[in-house]
């Protein structure tokens, strides 16, 4: 029996430590199971997905990474860091991380927004529900239906073109045709779509600020501005951070949207519609790999960073 | 008196305009959905004569629904997805249970490699390593089946595990014991009372799951490419190819989609804010 270690600071007494005076013979369970086996009896089945879908790819990735493989052929040769030369050294190649900086930008907007509604909606107000209802359901719809529903909005003299001219301003335009158009269009989606759940955990943020420091607020004559500010902005601080890495992480990988609606054309490439084209289209694996692997270490990155400066659970309220 | 006219005048303002953003941000959201809704009821020929905010001239005429439903096969796209989804979900709630119950009702040596193991796979975003598990699922030979979504939604969803390890917390371990002096082995506890006792954590996850699955497109479409295998997601997204400019068949089909959606949505509206918010922040 030496199963538990005693160094583990046990808060509760567990249930693995056996009462005093059936210490032996009650250890081997029915059924013949030691007990320092049982967790593992638990964890068999998900730590065997976990590292068959997880793990293994990812080590799987970095090796193919240094290779020629096509994905198919049994011939894999190692090529060393040539793919990542590629990938920084060819423009066509490198080009599609610009695209990112669209939705970077969108999702700037689209946290602006989601704070402004959350904050709005926190208060007392007519139709809250709806309104909140309304504002939270683009997210939960399909991405392909969004793709299509979107498809039509930007039609040349679609949806946007005729509630343009309601306003005086009716160009008739291929909003997702037009080079310098598209992106803006696409990443106006991403916000359309993904501002409804940055808006909910924003919400559920504030709410669970109690209630009373609002009070204390009011009596002391703050304005609304001011209750943002000093106490809103302050308590909700971890679901910002949250969603900003999330913002950043998500502008990296976009690839639902534009791939259903442009499919990449004029411009719209992102990193992984690149990726998954070079894989399953044009067989280089190898390249796709070492261009899954930057993307990976981008993120890991900015995730690191993003610890350092907002450090978990260091909300200072009262 | 005067020096409070400025701050009188905005607080009567500031709620005029606080609805008229209200309002604004309503319409934005739904004008879209709207008009693909008018178009899905127009016939061809008054998709192609009016304007995109045209009304249609039958609100009854559902035969655009009927081709996209036939013509698009919904019905096994439909089949497909729910067949996925109950697999799915089910090995979700049992998996995510069971590590939340190993990990913490017993103290074992591995117990910290393991939570790490969890946790850094958190970190690894799902559509960076679809290239290299493309690979392994294809030499389970899985590639073209629904076994292959079901086996990475079940594998690779680590917030379930943390809403129920979260949730598992706060179940007191007493109640094991008492079990556990009844004559109750640890499947049994687990089975019995642990299980029961995690319901608002497994209705937080069944939610946040289902939707996830519902709408995935990047999985099956690079998993699942043959016809008869559509779910809804990829159903849907051959009606570019046939229907080409067909746009009343087109959002038929979209609404046909958004529908099921709507509806699980109004009917569990409050369950569905606090999975989020519960999902997200861990």
């Amino acid at each position: 029996m030496t199963e538990t270690t005693h160094t583990a600071p046990a808060k509760v007494p567990r249930a693995d430590a056996p009462p005093p005076g059936t210490a032996r013979p009650s250890s081997p369970r029915r059924g013949g199971l030691p007990r320092r086996l049982t967790p593992w009896l638990f964890l068999a089945v998900p730590l065997v997905l976990l590292v068959t879908f997880t793990y293994v790819p990812v080590a799987n990735m970095v090796y193919y990474s240094f290779t020629d493989w096509d994905g198919v052929s049994p011939e894999r040769n190692f090529t060393g860091l040539e793919n990542y030369r590629q990938i920084f050294t060819r423009p066509e190649l490198f080009r599609v991380f610009f695209v990112s900086f669209y939705y970077l930008a969108a999702s700037v907007l689209q946290i602006a927004i989601a704070l402004y509604f959350a904050t709005v909606l926190s208060f007392n107000l007519r139709f809250r529900n709806l309104f909140k209802g309304i504002l939270f359901f683009p997210y939960l719809i399909n991405g392909v239906a969004i793709g299509f529903v979107f498809l039509y909005f930007f039609q040349d003299g679609g949806t946007l073109d005729s509630v343009l001219s309601w306003f005086g301003a009716g160009t008739d335009r291929a909003w997702l045709g037009d080079p310098e158009t598209a992106n803006t269009s696409l990443a106006g989606v991403s916000v359309w779509r993904y501002a409804g759940l940055n808006f909910v955990l924003f919400l559920g943020a504030i709410q669970s600020i109690p209630a009373e420091l609002y009070e204390a607020a009011q009596l002391d004559g703050a304005t609304r501005w001011q209750q943002f500010r000093h106490i809103i902005a302050p308590g909700i601080r971890p679901v910002i951070g949250l969603s900003v890495i999330l913002a950043i992480s998500g502008s990296l990988s976009v690839f639902e949207i534009p791939y259903i609606m442009t499919g990449g054309a004029t411009g719209t490439t992102t990193f992984v519609i690149q990726t998954v084209k070079l894989a399953f289209q044009f067989n280089k694996t190898g390249l796709a790999s070492a261009a899954a692997v930057v993307l990976l270490l981008i993120i890991l990155l900015i995730t690191w960073i993003q610890r350092r400066l907002v450090p978990d659970e260091k909300v200072d309220l009262v | 008196m005067t020096l409070h006219l400025p701050a009188r005048r905005t607080r009567r303002l500031a709620p005029v305009l606080t609805y008229l953003s209200l309002i604004v941000a309503s319409l934005v959201v739904l004008i879209p959905l709207v008009v693909v809704f008018l178009t899905s009821l127009k016939t061809s020929q008054e998709v192609a004569d009016g304007g995109a905010l045209s009304l249609p001239g039958n609100w009854l005429n559902f035969g655009n629904y009927a081709t996209a439903f036939t013509d698009g096969k919904m019905l096994s796209a439909f089949g497909n997805t729910a067949f996925i989804l109950l697999f799915s979900i089910t090995g979700t709630v049992l998996i995510g249970s069971m590590t939340a119950y190993a990990i913490d009702r017993f103290d074992f040596r591995a117990k910290k490699p393991v939570m790490a193991l969890f946790l850094i796979a958190t970190l690894v975003p799902g559509v960076t390593t679809q290239v290299a598990t493309f690979q392994v699922v294809n030499s389970f030979g899985l590639f073209n089946s629904v076994w292959a979504p079901i086996l990475l939604y079940m594998g690779t969803d680590i917030v379930s595990i943390y809403i129920f390890l979260q949730f598992i917390r706060g179940i007191p371990v007493s109640l094991d014991e008492a079990a556990r002096l009844d004559g109750a082995n640890t499947l049994t506890i687990y089975w019995k009372i642990i299980l029961p006792l995690l319901k608002p954590a497994i209705a937080t996850v069944v939610i946040i799951k289902g939707i996830t699955v519902y709408n995935d497109f990047y999985i099956p479409f690079l998993y699942m490419p043959s016809e008869e295998l559509g779910t809804i997601s990829t159903a849907l997204f051959r009606f570019k190819g046939p229907f080409g400019a067909h746009w009343e068949h087109i959002s038929a089909g979209t609404i046909l989609v958004i529908v099921p959606t709507l509806l699980v949505f109004l009917f569990l509206q409050r369950y569905i804010y606090n999975g989020f918010a519960q999902g997200a922040t861990k």
